[in-house]
């Protein structure tokens, strides 16, 4: 076996362990199970109204949506801030010392945060099922389509997540980066369609993942009659894959020049100011 | 600038780098917008050796040691590293270095075993007739003493465990070059002594040359073959401690009993001096001791008088006589 080969078997074994630790962790779990409950009651309390020129539950359409929204927040939000705290506690430094570490370390985030995405969306879809009528999860073809706009979605947000997560130097500010998310699914239709919005708005929403991704979900979970509320009255496969693939294509151009050039400019002096930063902090 | 780097510029020259050769640093400079950090810093380190960096802070040590890491662009200067211009090394040059970074917080969640057996596999591919790579992990955690904590999370390791794991996973590709950046900080005086056998044993292999920086002099005394002396951006010494202490002329202190009464007398010239001394009194001496200036008195008259602006090198071979206090105190 070649270096690439058994760098990536260690990528890979590097992520499903990160993963498991990530799932024995009081805290991950805490956070997660937080967040989920979150949305699930706030689906609950819209259960009783419903789409505006339809007799179907708001609720039931919100939860693919919101699957939707979870991959582009597992992908950007996730991505982003483990590249900030890697780098600030000298995680990357670390890898970036051993022979095809970087490689390693890049292919155990994507498992990582793949996975810590797809139980998220089962902490929501699986209780969500019991919870919400009218899905449409009869059909094998309901399940393919999940996992393609799943799939899709991830290629086209985590590139994404790592170039942001290349430019905050500090995992603090990346936090910042929820507002503009937030303002994001504001505009996508994830909560409220996005037919009601000023066409303007709506352009914005489209120009985003967030938006594809949650009617992506929809039009797997959602009976066909619901893809007439939908723009154009229709699912827009074709138009789902050509933006997101769109996404997908410039983040992995431009991704790992960025990456490169973030990996380059760390050393043991830049891990040591930041040490002494956060010291002062502290003290 | 100072006749010291250019002479052992010479003696490089001399002797031209072969495979023995590890290290090749020729005026090496590095410059951040209009400060010069390194001005001209040449030196050179043979299979086997163990180097000590001594400077004071902000002499450019790290910045050094960072470029021929691999981790900092330089100015300008020739630098290779195990025959390789680190700017431009590969992931095969970079198996055959070993780095021990100051830990801080990283890989806190892993245990001990397991970390140090993951970032092992990446070296498996290295492996090469003469030298097994990586280092088996159960060896290697008891060579760095941390047997008892390898099912330990990171995150749970005290100071001087965690700088031993730093040691561990410097040393798990079995290196040929390890740099070590200030690698006793923070130790008590048992795992300092601990820290020194390991080193003694890595370099009695013959096999890992290694550079390491530190500020404790004791320490470079015990563990390095030579002695560098960094100071304003350029090596201003380069030798074996005793080299050191012979080219820079301090004072030795010597004592003896004469008549009932303890003398004590300081001179440059200690061996003249003593010579003189029997000369005089002959069997009339006793409990004579002579105290050569230790390297901690080397390295700050070095420094010194590099700071006071002086051409230390042009009387490399301690030649150069200096008034000594000479008058003999009575005790």
């Amino acid at each position: 076996m070649n270096a690439t080969s058994i760098a990536v078997r260690a990528g890979l074994k590097r992520g499903l362990l990160e993963l498991k630790q990530s799932l024995t962790s009081p805290q991950d779990i805490g956070s997660n199970l937080f967040f989920s409950a979150i949305l699930l009651v706030a689906m609950l309390f819209m259960r009783g109204s419903t789409v505006a020129g339809t007799n179907f539950s708001l609720g039931s359409m919100t939860l693919p949506s919101v699957l939707g929204m979870g991959v582009a927040s597992g992908g950007l939000m996730t991505v982003t801030q483990l590249l900030a705290i890697d780098r600030d506690d000298g995680t990357l430094l670390r890898v970036k010392a051993i022979p095809n570490g970087m490689l390693g370390y890049l292919i155990g985030k994507i498992v990582r945060v793949s996975g810590m995405t797809l139980i998220a969306q089962a902490i929501v879809l699986i209780p969500g099922l019991f919870i919400f009528d009218g899905l449409a999860t009869g059909s094998l073809g309901s399940w393919v389509t999940l996992a393609w706009v799943l799939l899709l979605g991830l290629v086209a947000t985590m590139p994404i997540g790592a170039i942001t997560g290349s430019l905050f130097s500090n995992p603090r500010s990346s936090g910042l980066l929820m507002l503009p998310i937030m303002g994001l699914t504001a505009t996508s239709g994830i909560f409220y369609p996005i037919t009601q919005f000023p066409e303007w708005l709506q352009w914005i929403g489209q120009a985003f993942p967030i938006y594809w991704l949650g009617l992506g979900m929809r039009s797997a979970l959602l009976p066909d009659t619901m893809a007439a509320v939908e723009i154009g009255g229709s699912w827009r496969h074709l138009e789902t894959v050509g933006v997101l693939g769109a996404w997908a294509v410039a983040g992995l151009v431009v991704a790992p020049m960025v990456l490169r050039r973030m990996a380059r400019r760390e050393s043991g002096s830049k891990v040591a100011a930041r040490r002494e930063k956060a010291m002062q902090r502290l003290s | 600038m100072t006749v010291v780097s250019e002479s052992a510029a010479s003696v490089l020259n001399a002797r031209p780098p072969d495979e023995n050769t590890v290290l090749d640093v020729r005026d090496l400079r590095m410059r951040y917008g209009t400060a010069d950090v390194l001005s001209g810093v040449t030196f050179g380190a043979r299979r086997g050796e163990v180097l000590a960096l001594l400077g004071p802070n902000g002499a450019g040590k790290t910045t050094t040691i960072e470029i021929l890491e691999g981790f900092r662009m330089r100015s300008a200067g020739h630098v290779e590293v195990l025959g390789v211009d680190p700017a431009h090394g590969d992931e095969r040059w970079r198996a055959r270095l070993g780095v021990v970074l100051q830990s801080w917080r990283d890989h806190a969640r892993w245990r001990v075993g397991e970390l140090l057996a993951h970032l092992a596999s990446y070296y498996v591919p290295y492996s090469t007739e003469r030298i097994r790579r990586p280092w088996d992990v159960d060896e290697l955690v008891s060579a760095v003493g941390l047997t008892e904590h390898v099912k330990k999370k990171v995150g749970q390791l005290s100071g001087g465990q965690r700088r031993r794991l730093d040691v561990a996973i410097g040393i798990v590709g079995r290196p040929e070059l390890l740099f070590l950046d200030e690698p006793t900080v923070g130790f008590d005086p048992e795992a300092r002594r601990e820290f020194h056998d390991l080193v003694h044993r890595l370099s009695d292999s013959g096999d890992t040359t290694i550079l390491l920086t530190t500020h404790d002099l004791d320490e470079a005394e015990k563990l390095a073959d030579r002695i560098l002396i960094l100071a304003g951006g350029s090596i201003i010494a380069d030798g074996s401690a005793d080299e050191l202490s012979r080219q820079m002329p301090t004072e030795a202190e010597v004592r003896w009993s004469h008549d009932g009464g303890r003398f004590v007398h300081t001179t440059v010239e200690a061996t003249r001096f003593v010579h003189e001394l029997f000369k005089q009194h002959g069997d009339a001496i006793s409990d004579l001791e002579v105290r050569r200036a230790s390297l901690e008195d080397t390295y700050m008259a070095l420094v010194r008088e590099h700071e006071a602006g002086r051409n230390v090198a042009a009387h490399p071979f301690g030649v150069q006589e200096r008034s000594g206090s000479d008058e003999v105190v009575a005790r």
